[in-house]
């Protein structure tokens, strides 16, 4: 039973940074049709923030580093995304196939200049002191900085289902997500609101990888190792919606973290994909999807 | 709503498959329209002659190679080289023909390597006792059931084609009935390959984990350290290399050959006119896989090792990148793309060895934001502009009509570059 329980703690917060990644993901592939291969180099970029931070500017204040690494890491990430939109990827939007290979040409540069500047090393972020501790509950102890991480997520999830209803920029990204030839008709800038939606989206990978940061060792494989599964959950939850993704990053985070419990990890992340294939059987086109009558859905 | 959005959405669809649009008309080229005669291209015939006249040249060329230039290691690096444009080749049918971007092909040829490094690490030791790795790592006393029909070359031989065939054709029907292409099939391909090493790694009493079956000082009989050995291995791998080459070229210009593109380049008006796409797809996918898992199983002796790391995700993708830069769509451009790029992979590396990923990423964005047909496009362009200039500078001599200053001269007004 403490096992379980244990194991569903680490499943939730597996699930969340899961979530974050995907979510950046469902936004650029579900208004723009790219697959950024890059953006796990976005979730490295993030991490190195607060290692930046610590080793330079803000050296022996390691929780004001890590709490000021959070907006920080999101502009950095928004701003490498919307650079590679802006300078690569909107030259080829109708070549979807030739953007998946084109970020992961990026992401290539991108990790050996990591490497370049922060040595093939894995580095440590110093946790700060008010998330060194635990609670137990029921015989499961709850990390302080695992619990920080879903507790980013959630804010980070709050902020975004608020601006996707309620501001007119999250009204426009979704008008442009569903129908952008409609959208473009009824005079929104698509071309503009393209450049918000990659910002954020690729932002959101930047949160995620401070996350990454407090719970683990960094180092220039670090997105790599989230991205294919955050690319599983995008598949499994459907495009562009909220809903799906987090009911997928729930599903497959639980699923990782029991199956490899039970089996050993190797055989829990093919289990999973596994899983994978045979619920795409059932439902091609993800858990939540926008409805339509087209063949190619 | 729904409905006007379900239209635009499917007619997007197409548009994203205009990506294609160029190479659809460079393979109209080669199924030889009978009209394709008049506009000074080469009439049905010669076109069919001129291929099979290149094909031997090629043939007689790749078993000159290693005795008109270097030395014995050399030979076994070209030989390697050749399996990667076998890879390659199978790849462009996939990708280039079939529009279906498999990121996986690491998978198959893996399959290849691992069924003939079973073979070859058995074959070091004497016959029914075990690989000495097994030794090692597990308390069997007795050789696995997995690994009891390795013991006979021919069995791992036909493994090395067929296993790939069928875990190919298994996926292909799974994800190609449901409709599940583009993106998708990139990504869930991808992942096949990543799951396969992590297999690998997981199962070492089998497949000795992470190391790899190494140690082949014997391969077929012969003395790994013999010059003429590495011969012999390039020579096998030029054999393999011609056969895959005729199949392909067979493949691609029969009808299915045409079927295949037209399903790339529009899916549902092939299903509409009464084909099976799904089926048409696992077809061309379960094929790029043989292809890959011969080349595994003549790369295994020359690499010397098989070894998960190898078919990881990162080789996988890096071979999409072969058949980017030699120009998919064609496959003379897949065999030079696969040999370029590692030609150049090696020279760069041997000299600066940090600063060959900057220059295969950098490799990767040039070529498909600026030249997406690669070499094999930007030399067809070039050669048509040479035909077109060609044909203009025939055309001035025989028709004075056609300058500027005869146009000037007879034209209704209106001047000539207003």
């Amino acid at each position: 039973m403490q096992t379980l329980l244990n194991n569903l703690y680490i499943g939730i917060t597996l699930a969340s940074i899961f979530l974050l990644v995907g979510l950046g993901l469902t936004f650029t592939f579900g208004q723009m049709g790219v697959i950024n291969l890059a953006h796990g180099e976005f979730i490295m970029a993030g991490a190195y923030v607060p290692y930046v931070l610590q080793t330079g500017l803000l050296k022996s204040h390691d929780s004001a580093a890590v709490l000021i690494a959070l907006p920080l890491a999101f502009v950095v990430a928004g701003l490498m995304g919307a650079v590679l939109e802006r300078v690569l990827l909107r030259r080829m939007y109708d070549r979807t196939l030739d953007t998946l290979l084109v970020t992961f040409g990026v992401s290539l540069i991108l990790q050996q200049l990591a490497k370049d500047l922060f040595s093939a090393n894995n580095k440590d972020v110093i946790t700060p002191t008010f998330l060194r501790g635990r609670w137990e509950l029921l015989g499961v102890s709850l990390t302080h900085t695992r619990l920080f991480v879903v507790v980013v997520v959630l804010v980070s999830m709050a902020a975004m289902w608020l601006f996707m209803g309620g501001t007119p920029a999250g009204r426009r990204m979704r008008a442009v997500m569903q129908n952008r030839d409609l959208a473009a008709v009824s005079g929104l800038p698509t071309s503009r609101v393209d450049a918000t939606t990659f910002f954020i989206g690729s932002g959101l990978a930047g949160v995620a990888g401070v996350s990454v940061a407090l719970i683990g060792p960094i180092g220039t494989g670090t997105g790599t190792a989230y991205i294919l599964s955050a690319f599983l959950v995008v598949i499994v939850g459907g495009l562009g919606k909220l809903r799906g993704a987090v009911a997928a990053a729930l599903i497959l985070g639980l699923l990782n973290s029991y199956v490899e419990y039970f089996t050993s990890s190797t055989i829990g992340k093919a289990m999973v994909f596994v899983f994978v294939i045979l619920f795409l059987q059932f439902r091609p086109n993800g858990l939540v999807s926008f409805r339509t009558r087209g063949l190619t859905a | 709503m729904t409905d006007i959005s379900a239209e635009t959405r499917s007619a997007e669809g197409q548009l994203s498959d205009g990506a294609n649009a160029r190479l659809t008309t460079d393979a109209r080229d080669h199924t030889d329209t009978p009209t394709a005669g008049r506009t000074g291209r080469l009439p049905r015939l010669g076109r069919q002659w001129v291929l099979r006249l290149g094909f031997i040249v090629f043939g007689i060329a790749l078993f000159a190679w290693p005795h008109l230039h270097g030395t014995p290691t050399d030979a076994r690096q070209w030989a390697e080289w050749l399996c990667y444009a076998m890879v390659a080749i199978g790849l462009d049918i996939a990708w280039g023909y079939g529009g279906m971007l498999a990121l996986g092909q690491g998978l198959f040829f893996g399959l290849g390597a691992y069924a003939m490094g079973m073979y070859l690490s058995l074959e070091q030791v004497p016959r029914g006792s075990l690989p000495s790795f097994m030794a090692l790592y597990s308390d069997n006393t007795e050789l696995p059931l997995l690994w009891k029909p390795f013991q006979y070359f021919w069995f791992a031989a036909l493994a090395a084609v067929l296993v790939p065939i069928i875990v190919a054709t298994l996926f292909g029907m799974l994800v190609f009935r449901r409709r599940i292409r583009g993106p998708f099939f990139a990504l869930l391909t991808q992942a096949t390959a990543v799951i396969f090493t992590l297999v690998l790694i997981g199962n070492l009493k089998l497949t000795a984990g992470f190391n790899g079956l190494t140690g082949f000082s014997t391969i077929f009989g012969r003395n790994k350290y013999r010059p003429s050995t590495n011969l012999w291995l390039y020579e096998v791998a030029a054999t393999g290399l011609l056969v895959v080459l005729a199949v392909a070229l067979v493949v691609v210009r029969s009808r299915y050959g045409r079927l295949l593109q037209a399903t790339r380049d529009s899916e549902d008006r092939v299903r509409f006119l009464g084909y099976d796409p799904a089926v048409v797809k696992t077809v061309a996918f379960a094929l790029a896989a043989a292809m890959a898992g011969l080349a595994g199983a003549i790369a295994a002796p020359v690499f010397g090792i098989v070894s998960p790391g190898q078919f990881d995700f990162l080789p996988s993708i890096l071979m999409i990148c072969w058949v980017a830069v030699g120009g998919r769509g064609t496959l003379w451009g897949a065999v030079l793309g696969a040999l370029v790029v590692n030609w150049t992979r090696v020279t760069v590396s041997d000299a600066r060895p940090d600063d060959w990923q900057y220059i295969q990423g950098a490799l990767f964005v040039a070529v498909l934001v600026f030249a997406p047909g690669g070499i094999a496009g930007m030399l067809k362009s070039a050669g048509q502009r040479a035909i077109a200039l060609l044909h203009r500078q025939r055309d001035r001599s025989t028709l004075p009509l056609a300058t500027p200053e005869a146009a000037v001269a007879v034209g209704p007004g209106r001047k000539p570059g207003a």
